[in-house]
């Protein structure tokens, strides 16, 4: 039985769909069968992310309305063998997505894959209440920012109350995710430091992704940043996260603080 | 990092705006129905006459691209389906 994580955050545009994908490869590589789904009904946006928007035929919706069967919505990866994306619908609206039918989609895709990756909407709506509601795990993606961590907080607190595991009374896994963290920035005191952003949420963190140009190219080109390029420092950070997704214990390290004292003076100076 | 890896790593914006103007192209075509949506529907509707089908037994595969777009349709058809329409 595969595990199901929702990939959230309430604020919208703080990396979800680029973790979702990232993580997603990020497993495949390690050979696991991995399915990503977009909950991001009418404005979806990881086939893009993923390099699919061409090989589109049927999405979720069609599923859920037993209009197409899973398998053939599912796309599967043209680099990864075992990375399979099912895609939104862009034309319908979230009231498509039916508790039942998510229900039914969800219980088919953790009996083949490994790993059931659901891309949240933003918000605390209809969308991203059925992307949580069979998650077995939750990667909370946070920035350093008061807003990001407030909304982060809420929705916290919706996957302890409003998902299947809270509901039968059992204890909901929860990893923080912090994206777009900026070295120089925390060098000069203008962000959230990562244990302010611990504290306040006191979750588990599960990894830290630097903002990175990295990350834009490998959305350009249509690919999870862990495959367009895997030495970069962000794919590297998704890596780790992923491993420690799998139940690894790695030490975290944070960007940019191993730098020596000439990368310290510098980050001054350019300051 | 060589000069080289730099040049190669700037080329990605132009990859992006071809991709968003093809994928923008078929989004737009007003129902989001394009040419090759229409060819499946139609073409499927008319195995439909002749063959009950099954979903299981249909793949349907799309790839678009600036200048062509290929259309996969793979139907099995059973063999008994296949004598009473002969
Ligand atoms: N580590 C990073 N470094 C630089 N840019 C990033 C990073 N992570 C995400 N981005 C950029 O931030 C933007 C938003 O990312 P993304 O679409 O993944 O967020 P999202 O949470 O899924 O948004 P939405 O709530 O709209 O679904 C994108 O342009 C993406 O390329
Ligand atoms: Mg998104």
């Amino acid at each position: 039985m595969g595990k199901v994580i929702v990939v959230t955050s309430g604020k919208g545009g703080v990396g979800k769909t680029t973790s979702s994908a990232a993580l997603g490869a990020a497993l495949a590589q390690r050979g696991e069968k991995v399915v990503v789904v977009d909950f991001d009904v009418g404005l979806r946006n990881l086939d893009l992310v993923m390099g699919a928007e061409r090989r589109v035929v049927y999405d979720l919706v069609n599923v859920i309305q037993g209009e197409a069967k899973l398998t053939q919505a599912l796309i599967r990866d043209k680099r990864l063998e075992t990375l399979f994306l099912l895609p939104a619908s862009q034309t319908r609206d979230k009231d498509a997505l039916t508790p039942e039918g998510v229900e039914l989609v969800m219980a088919e895709l953790k009996r083949v894959f490994d790993w059931v990756i659901c891309d949240s909407p933003a918000g605390i709506e209809r969308g991203a209440t059925l992307a949580m509601r069979h998650a077995d795990m939750a990667v909370v993606v946070t920035n350093p920012e008061v807003s990001s961590v407030r909304d982060s907080d809420r929705i916290i607190g919706l996957l302890d109350s409003k998902t299947l595991k809270a509901e039968r009374g059992e204890r909901m896994e929860k990893h923080l995710l912090l994206t777009r963290y900026d070295p120089n920035r925390a060098e000069r005191g203008d962000m959230l430091k990562v244990e302010d952003v611990l504290e306040i949420l006191s979750i588990p963190l599960i990894g830290i992704i630097p903002e990175s140009m990295d990350v834009l190219r490998a959305s350009n080109i249509g690919a999870p940043v862990t495959l367009a390029d895997a030495r970069s420092a962000p794919a590297m950070a998704y890596f780790d996260a992923a491993r420690r997704l799998a139940g690894e214990v790695l030490p975290i390290t944070i960007p940019g603080e191993k730098r020596g004292l000439f990368g310290k003076i510098f980050g001054r100076r350019a300051a | 990092m060589s000069i080289f890896q730099l040049f190669r790593k700037q080329r990605s914006a132009p990859m992006a705006r071809e991709r968003l103007q093809v994928l923008l192209a078929h989004e737009r075509s007003s129902t989001g129905a394009d040419l090759v949506s229409i060819l499946r529907e139609e073409i499927l509707a008319a195995i439909a006459k002749h063959v009950q089908l099954d979903n299981d037994k249909v793949q349907v595969k799309m790839d678009r691209d600036e200048h062509v777009s290929i259309l996969e349709i793979d139907v099995e058809i059973p063999l008994d389906a296949a004598m009473r329409a002969a």
